[in-house]
């Protein structure tokens, strides 16, 4: 299930994800965000952290794209550079949970018995809590730092990813590759990540993508309760949390980081989308 | 089927015409009532157990203490007490003679065994309260007869006066109840001039005026306190009048003195906020130094930007607008040449050219930080963050969430420099925050030693006499000034704004009631509430 | 029947057990003490310890975590924000947060599902993209800030409150007036708690009715010639909308999480709001609780969504 395989399933799907323009408008608005995080300090035209004070709460203008904040700071540059940690939060934490779901979910799924009922009551117990008031608990008990955010959200969300690569599990070591391996006597990691694993990822990947989106939504939430990444870093949900208290007299402080996250998370969410339907061999015809 | 579906979203939509027709369409009655606007909810109508503002604020209309400060701040008067003596000496003996008459709210005569049951209790370790340390030196209470009422101290201690201004408990109600858990927590019994009625929680607080008052029947019918959780969702409800009193933050107050019906007063707080710097760092144990630093922080700017000038900038360890503030200690001016200098006095150079400044190879490098969810200290912090960078020091500025900021940073002392703020009482005794037997345990953790310093905080709070007390924190002030342990930064301005229908109501010599304007007091706008009215037939314009 | 229902409660059962333990362990991992959350210079520090004692935070943690559980099996668990019982803290929140659910949902299923069928209708239409791209942009705006746009539209369009339960100055209502006024305050947020839940399951609800207008049942109706709407709107909706119901169940657990941020953003005194005072109040009595019931109800859901599955398809069976 390697090499060529991969490469004409990629070229597949691509030819699938092609089709569905909202998608691409998605990636599009995604790869000039990833631009604008990673040249953020070629394309800032002010320090971030500089303080004018006599420029204070200055609407948008030719000189500052998106005026400034109560400090007289530039609203553009901060978001440029918030960019970066918006993003940060959503694939750290996003990586962590998909690196516990796949571990517990292949265990689960491939192990079977007491193992795999053991697991699952864990998933069971996990899916329980209300996540964002889990996340608002730990984070506002551990201290909001940028850390500690990204590891609580990824440690509060694998249980999806968990199920679902467990079910793939269940029916992949079933079948005659596995069977055949298992036969030739290799061993069980080794079946697990190289046999199994590359067979079940496809699915990971999609709601990875969503996840990420979810991700960057609950940390402006928890932003918005004083509990996201701290002040003065400039988080979009920061900005926006900090312009909240200004917002009759400067709207701008509000409303771009409202939409820098909603644009972002729109654009994950119709990759995600545009990817599920074009992996999904049911789904394809039909565009 | 269809036409069910579509129902539906029609069905939806109607109900939200209705809705917008209706509140489209609905006028502002006036009503004899005033609704405040409080951020947060109270948690005890219990003034033994109260520690948050929005309870303290209620119960002090509903309870009274024995004596009250008067509205300079600068003295006291009776409120349940008549009158009272000092007789001085070694052990000094306080006697309240109590007001004759007074009547609990639910009709219950009021005496001098309430006071001592309010004082057993506090003083009862099962007690979940944090005013027992207001009454360490007390040797013993005693009831004289039902309305005179004496205390003993174990020494002179003059602050001990003002404690006994907490609201008193009616022991008839309380005698047989777990004092933490009772229901009178939340329906309480008080002596005051409005009595409780109504708590919904995180929604409002109801009093009505107490007919039996023995000052009178107040003139307002009924105060409600309402929560709302943030200051521009209050200033929205402002606007729609859901609030008649609000405390306006200062970047709102240009708008709101725009508003036609709305009056905005200010007033001097009780409080000021610094940066305290940690002495245990070998960083800020020169003199030299802090006083350099406080020389290149541009506090004027941080008022005149941050608070948008409703500040003050102050000198010392005290508010500016009380008497024992020593108006001949001018603020260290604001002059980055003389900060520099003083650096290079105490060693501090930029010898490598970096644009840092160095001693014996090591920068000028540390941490300050604060607590997050108070936007003006966040915005304090980066504009001191700038100004010392322009010095040269390399300062990185961090908040932290409040309990992780006391526990972590503040009580273990692992800290460069913070910013924080006191509240204070009219009292001038700081003894725990300045004292350095306060260091190990209290509330001195930036472990600031003065041993002249000491001496006089020891001496202040034996002294009676106001004047001779003046004397003492004058020289407080100075010795403190001068070493510079933390930067003062100012003294906050409060503003408030209230509905213009509210009036004052008097009698002239003839006995007829007149109206007058409500004015700010030292203690306070509300310290006449009793006498606030609205009156009928003044149309308000909208 | 019975032997499942006899192991699912012991599921229950077991997986509650986890549930408290779990959310113990998550809240002695805080550095902060419920009692010096204030700086009182007047405050010595020993009063402060006695007072510690006092709550039991002294002891060592399993202790506390039997002591938590009888306190609340017995009833006399009390807040340590105001002393009072927690779960009658809790009791006079829950109906405004349920109430304001129960909206919402209301709100999302009546809008939802006419959005989903008629979507499917006629997929890859420009009303169906318009309405894909809708529920994403549904599914992607941060809620809280949707919420103050609103707030601040509607203040300065009508000049009403919007924020609580009721308007304050009702004098001069007729009873009538009086409910208007009420639901006024409940429409905003419920509106804007639904958009989310409106987005998805207009999604759902379409990708089901294209799943089963696809089967051949529907095409062999077709084919006999009834009408095309009566096939549509009678017998492939009645199939699609059966999985829906399922959903009710799962509604549950957003309920305490969801309500957290609107509750606080519209004033409104419900259960997020108390979760979220009690966490930064350090007041564990009531965040254990919250945490616990919680999970207790979305358990319930959980088991009920089950239940619904077996009686909205019949292919399922228990064993």
């Amino acid at each position: 299930m390697k090499g060529n395989g991969t490469t004409s399933q990629i070229r597949l799907v691509w030819k699938y994800f092609k089709r569905n323009r909202l998608a691409v408008g998605g990636l599009t608005i995604l790869i000039a965000i990833f631009f604008v995080a990673g040249t953020a300090p070629l394309l800032a035209p002010y320090d971030p952290g500089k303080t004018e004070v006599s420029l204070k709460l200055k609407p948008p203008s030719l000189k500052h794209f998106l005026g400034t904040d109560q400090l007289g700071r530039d609203v553009f540059s901060r978001m440029l550079y918030g960019s970066r940690i918006s993003l940060s939060v959503g694939f750290v934490a996003v990586g962590i949970s998909i690196f516990i779901g796949i571990l517990v979910g292949a265990i689960a799924g491939y192990y079977g018995r007491w193992v795999d009922s053991l697991l699952m009551r864990l998933v069971d117990v996990m899916f329980c809590f209300p996540t964002f008031f889990l996340i608002l608990t730990v984070v506002a008990l551990l201290g909001p730092s940028i850390f500690n955010i990204m590891v609580v959200i990824g440690l509060t969300s694998w249980m999806g990813t968990a199920r679902f690569v467990r079910a793939e599990f269940l029916s992949l070591r079933e079948r005659d590759f596995v069977q055949a391996a298992k036969a030739l006597g290799v061993n069980d990691r080794r079946i697990i990540f190289r046999h199994i694993l590359p067979n079940a990822l496809a699915p990971v990947f999609v709601s990875a993508t969503l996840d990420v989106a979810t991700a960057i939504l609950v940390e402006a939430g928890l932003s918005f309760l004083g509990f996201g990444v701290q002040p003065p870093a400039p988080s979009w949900g920061n900005i926006l949390t900090e312009g909240r208290t200004y917002i009759f007299d400067a709207w701008w402080l509000t409303v771009f980081p409202g939409l820098a996250i909603l644009l972002t998370v729109l654009s994950f969410n119709l990759v995600g989308e545009g990817l599920r339907d074009s992996l999904d061999p049911r789904l394809r015809g039909r565009r | 089927m269809k036409i069910v579906l579509l129902s539906f979203p029609l069905l939806f939509l109607i109900l939200l015409g209705i809705n917008l027709l209706f509140v489209s369409s609905r006028p502002t009655p006036m009503v004899n009532q005033l609704i405040i606007s409080s951020i947060g909810d109270a948690s005890y109508l219990n003034p033994v157990l109260a520690q948050d503002s929005a309870s303290s604020d209620i119960n002090g209309l509903v309870f009274n203490g024995l004596i009250k400060y008067n509205r300079d701040l600068q003295g006291f008067v009776g409120d349940l007490a008549e009158s009272w003596e000092i007789r001085p000496g070694p052990e000094p003996e306080i006697t309240f003679f109590l007001r004759r008459g007074v009547l609990w709210h639910d009709g219950k005569p009021f005496s001098a065994e309430d006071v001592k049951f309010t004082y057993d209790k506090i003083m009862d370790e099962k007690t979940q309260t944090v005013r027992r340390s207001d009454y360490e030196w007390v040797k013993k209470v005693e009831v004289v007869d039902p309305y005179t009422f004496r205390v003993t101290y174990k020494q002179p201690f003059s602050p001990g006066l003002g404690t006994w201004g907490i609201g008193i408990l009616p022991k008839h109600r309380l005698e047989k109840e777990d004092i933490n858990t009772t229901s009178f927590n939340r329906n309480p019994i008080g002596t005051g001039p409005f009595r409780f009625v109504e708590w919904v929680s995180d929604e409002k607080i109801v009093l009505e005026a107490n007919p039996r008052y023995f000052e009178g029947r107040p003139h307002l019918d009924r105060i409600i306190y309402r929560i709302i959780p943030e200051t521009s969702l209050s200033e929205m409800e402002l606007l729609t009048r859901g609030v008649d009193y609000y405390g306006v933050l200062p970047h709102q107050y240009r708008r709101m003195n725009e508003i036609p019906f709305l009056k905005i007063y200010s007033q001097p707080s009780l409080s000021y906020t610094y940066i305290g710097y940690n002495l245990k760092n070998p960083l800020f144990q020169d003199k030299r130094v802090r006083q350099a630093l406080t020389h290149a922080i541009h506090r004027e700017e941080i008022v005149q930007y941050v608070l948008y000038g409703f500040g003050q900038v102050i000198s010392g360890p005290f508010p500016s607008h009380l008497w024992y503030y020593n108006p001949n200690v001018k603020p260290l001016p604001y002059d980055p040449i003389k900060a520099k200098k003083l650096l290079t006095e105490a060693g501090w150079k930029d010898t490598d050219g970096d644009g840092v400044l160095d001693r014996e190879g090591k920068p000028f490098r540390f941490k300050l930080i604060t607590n997050s969810g108070n936007d003006i200290r966040r915005d304090v912090g980066v504009l001191v963050q700038r100004q010392l960078r322009e010095l040269g020091i390399n300062i990185t500025f961090e908040t932290y969430e409040w309990s992780v900021f006391l526990k972590n940073f503040i009580n273990a002392k692992h800290f460069d420099a913070c910013i924080l703020g006191w509240s204070l009482s009219p009292d001038p005794d700081d003894y725990m925050i300045w004292h350095s037997s306060q260091i190990e345990k209290g509330f001195n953790f930036i472990s600031y030693v003065n041993p002249e310093a000491d001496r006089l905080w020891e001496e202040g709070r034996k002294e009676y006499d106001l004047e001779r007390r003046r004397k003492i924190y004058w020289r407080i002030h100075e010795l403190i000034a001068e070493d510079q342990p933390y930067t003062f930064l100012f003294s906050p301005i409060g503003i408030s704004a209230l509905q213009k229908k509210f009036v004052l109501v008097e009698r002239d010599p003839s006995g007829r009631e007149i109206y007058r304007p409500i004015q700010m007091e030292k203690a306070g706008l509300m310290y006449d509430l009793i006498k606030w009215y609205v009156p009928r037939g003044i149309v308000m314009e909208k | 029947m019975t032997r499942f229902l006899f192991k699912r409660l012991l599921q229950l059962f077991m997986t509650l057990i986890g549930i408290s333990i779990l959310s113990w362990i998550i809240i002695t991992q805080a550095p902060g003490s419920p009692i010096a959350l204030t700086m009182d210079p007047k405050v010595s520090p020993k009063i402060i310890e006695q007072m510690e004692k006092n709550y039991d935070l002294d002891k060592p943690i399993y202790q506390q975590y039997f002591l938590w559980l009888k306190k609340l099996l017995t009833g006399k668990l009390y807040s340590f924000k105001d002393g009072r019982p927690v779960l009658e803290k809790i009791g006079e929140r829950i109906w405004n947060t349920l109430l304001l659910n129960l909206v919402a949902t209301l709100i999302i299923f009546s809008l939802a599902i006419p959005l989903g069928v008629f979507s499917a209708r006629r997929p890859y239409s420009f009303l169906d993209n318009l309405g894909t791209f809708g529920a994403y942009l549904g599914l992607s705006i941060p809620g809280f800030w949707l919420a103050y746009l609103v707030i601040l539209a509607t203040v300065k369009l009508f000049g009403y409150p919007v924020l609580g339960l009721r308007s304050f100055v009702i004098e001069g209502l007729s009873p009538p007036e009086i409910v208007l006024d009420r639901i006024w305050h409940l429409m905003l947020p419920a509106s804007i708690m639904a958009i989310h839940g409106i987005a998805g399951l207009s999604r759902y609800t379409r990708s089901s009715m294209l799943e089963v207008i696809r089967q051949d049942y529907i095409r062999t109706a077709k084919s006999k010639g009834l009408p095309e709407e009566i096939v549509y709107y009678k017998h492939a909706l009645r199939n699609a909308l059966l999985p829906i119901i399922t959903l009710f169940g799962f509604l549950i657990p957003g309920l305490i999480g969801g309500s957290i941020i609107m509750e606080s953003v519209f004033a409104w005194p419900g259960i997020g709001r108390l979760a979220y005072q009690a966490v930064l109040a350090r007041d564990y009595p009531v965040v254990m609780t919250i945490l616990t019931i919680s999970a207790v109800l979305t358990l319930i859901g959980n088991f009920i969504a089950d239940l619904l599955y077996g009686v909205a398809d019949p292919r399922i069976r228990y064993q």
